[in-house]
């Protein structure tokens, strides 16, 4: 199908973007790898897209403390660069799943986020690694963790007017990401992304439920079978159209079990 | 042409300059007001991969990305790269290798198998399948298409 009608800018400052997104109907656009998909099933009908990917303060990697990632940063950025790679590489392993490469060129770290689709993959690592999201709205920033920005089904906490900006994560060397797909590139049916370092582990999962999930008693378990034993309580995984609940809580099992001696290794 | 933006791009070389309304994607717009139809409009959502065209040297879903959003942009074309010769040594190589029925999908493999030879010239097999998960071929042909790929990266 064909998008429905739509007025379009690309403001070059962020004062510039905030006016703009006080229009009635209106809707950032960043890579539009989910939203440009959205608006041919004509499921989205916005009356102005922002497109936001002119304004550089958004774009851009910044080794500091933290890893400070702007939201413009692509998939295709992040699996390739060499320092992700190095210091916080659940990111690039996680980054090497998202669809394929002409997708990776275009969608962006912030636009996943955003949209917070519970079947994604960095809102999950966003959450294993306890990273702090960078909003920005006319009023100035709110910096707001991971584990709070993740609210509901395609529901965060960025309100009317805000944009989000960056994302900061710890570096974290010792991690696991690992997802089961019937075909490469395709939404995970479950996945797990775990992170593991002197105050414990920390692991998440996707497609277990309306946010990305953190098991938090697998997370603080002693060995694998009590870990095990404890996802239970973790997660209820909604069934999909081919995977009943106890098919995936059985599929987030195996994860746990494959990922376990990565994260338990002493440090 | 309520909301049309005034949007110049380069295709394959050539400097076009046109008003386009903001719900045209890339590969309409090629198609449509420039007769550039060898990128092909498949599923419209991003899955089968069939408008696969390059962007400033990197491949993209031409079904996901507006024409707009290409203001200031090089894009490549399946037209532009057949014509310079850049992709000779992979059409061959599918032409010997039988590795299309209908056709469909043909130039968006050209594109992505380019894209990996100059990304992983080393390519093994496994790659190859992963680089061109994202396009589809409703004829199976994936064995012949990988066959030929692996021609050009290893032969």
């Amino acid at each position: 199908m064909k998008a429905p009608s739509f007025a379009y800018a690309k403001p070059r400052s962020l004062e510039e973007a905030f006016d703009l997104l006080e229009r009635p109907g209106a809707k950032i656009l960043a890579g539009g790898q989910s939203l440009v998909p959205s608006l041919n099933m004509r499921l989205s009908s916005p009356e102005l897209l922002v497109d936001i990917t002119g304004i550089s303060s958004l774009a851009g990697i910044q080794v500091g403390r933290t890893f400070r990632i702007g939201a413009l940063v692509t998939h295709a950025q992040i699996e390739r660069s060499a320092e992700i790679r190095k210091q916080v590489p659940l990111l690039a392993e996680a980054a090497a799943h998202i669809a394929h490469p002409a997708i990776r060129n275009r969608g962006t770290l912030g636009g996943s986020l955003a949209l917070a689709d519970p079947a994604a993959e960095y809102p999950a690592c966003a959450l294993a690694l306890n990273a702090t999201l960078v909003l920005l709205g006319r009023k100035g920033e709110r910096r707001v963790p991971a584990g709070s920005f993740f609210k509901g089904l395609f529901e965060t906490d960025l309100r009317t007017g805000e944009l989000l900006a960056a994302v900061e994560f710890p570096r974290v060397e010792r991690s696991a990401f690992l997802e089961l797909a019937r075909r490469q590139g395709d939404y995970a049916i479950i996945g797990l992304a775990g992170v593991a370092d002197g105050s414990g582990r920390r692991i998440a999962f996707l497609g277990a439920g309306a946010t990305p999930v953190l098991a938090k008693g697998a997370s603080a378990a002693s060995s694998l079978e009590q870990a095990l034993k404890a996802l239970g309580n973790d997660i209820d995984p909604p069934a999909d159209l081919y995977h009943s609940s106890a098919t995936k809580l059985h599929l987030a099992k195996v994860l746990l079990s494959r990922a376990w001696n990565t994260l338990s290794k002493p440090h | 042409m309520e909301h049309a933006v005034e949007t110049t791009l380069t295709v394959n070389g050539i400097e076009v300059t046109r008003r386009i309304e903001p719900r045209r994607n890339l590969v309409d717009f090629l198609r449509e007001e420039l007769g550039l139809t060898g990128s092909h409009v498949g599923c419209e959502h991003g899955v089968c991969g069939a408008c696969t065209v390059r962007v400033d040297g990197e491949i993209v879903r031409g079904c996901l990305m507006l024409a707009v959003q290409a203001n200031g942009c090089k894009v490549e074309t399946i037209e532009g790269l057949s014509d310079s010769g850049e992709l000779a040594r992979l059409q061959k190589a599918f032409h010997d290798r039988n590795a299309l029925q209908c056709g469909f999908c043909t130039p968006a493999m050209l594109m992505a198998a380019r894209d990996l030879q100059l990304k992983n010239p080393k390519a093994s097999r496994e790659e190859i399948r992963t680089h061109l998960s994202g396009n589809y071929c409703r004829c199976t042909g994936y064995q012949a298409i990988v066959d030929a790929i692996e021609d050009v990266l290893h032969g």
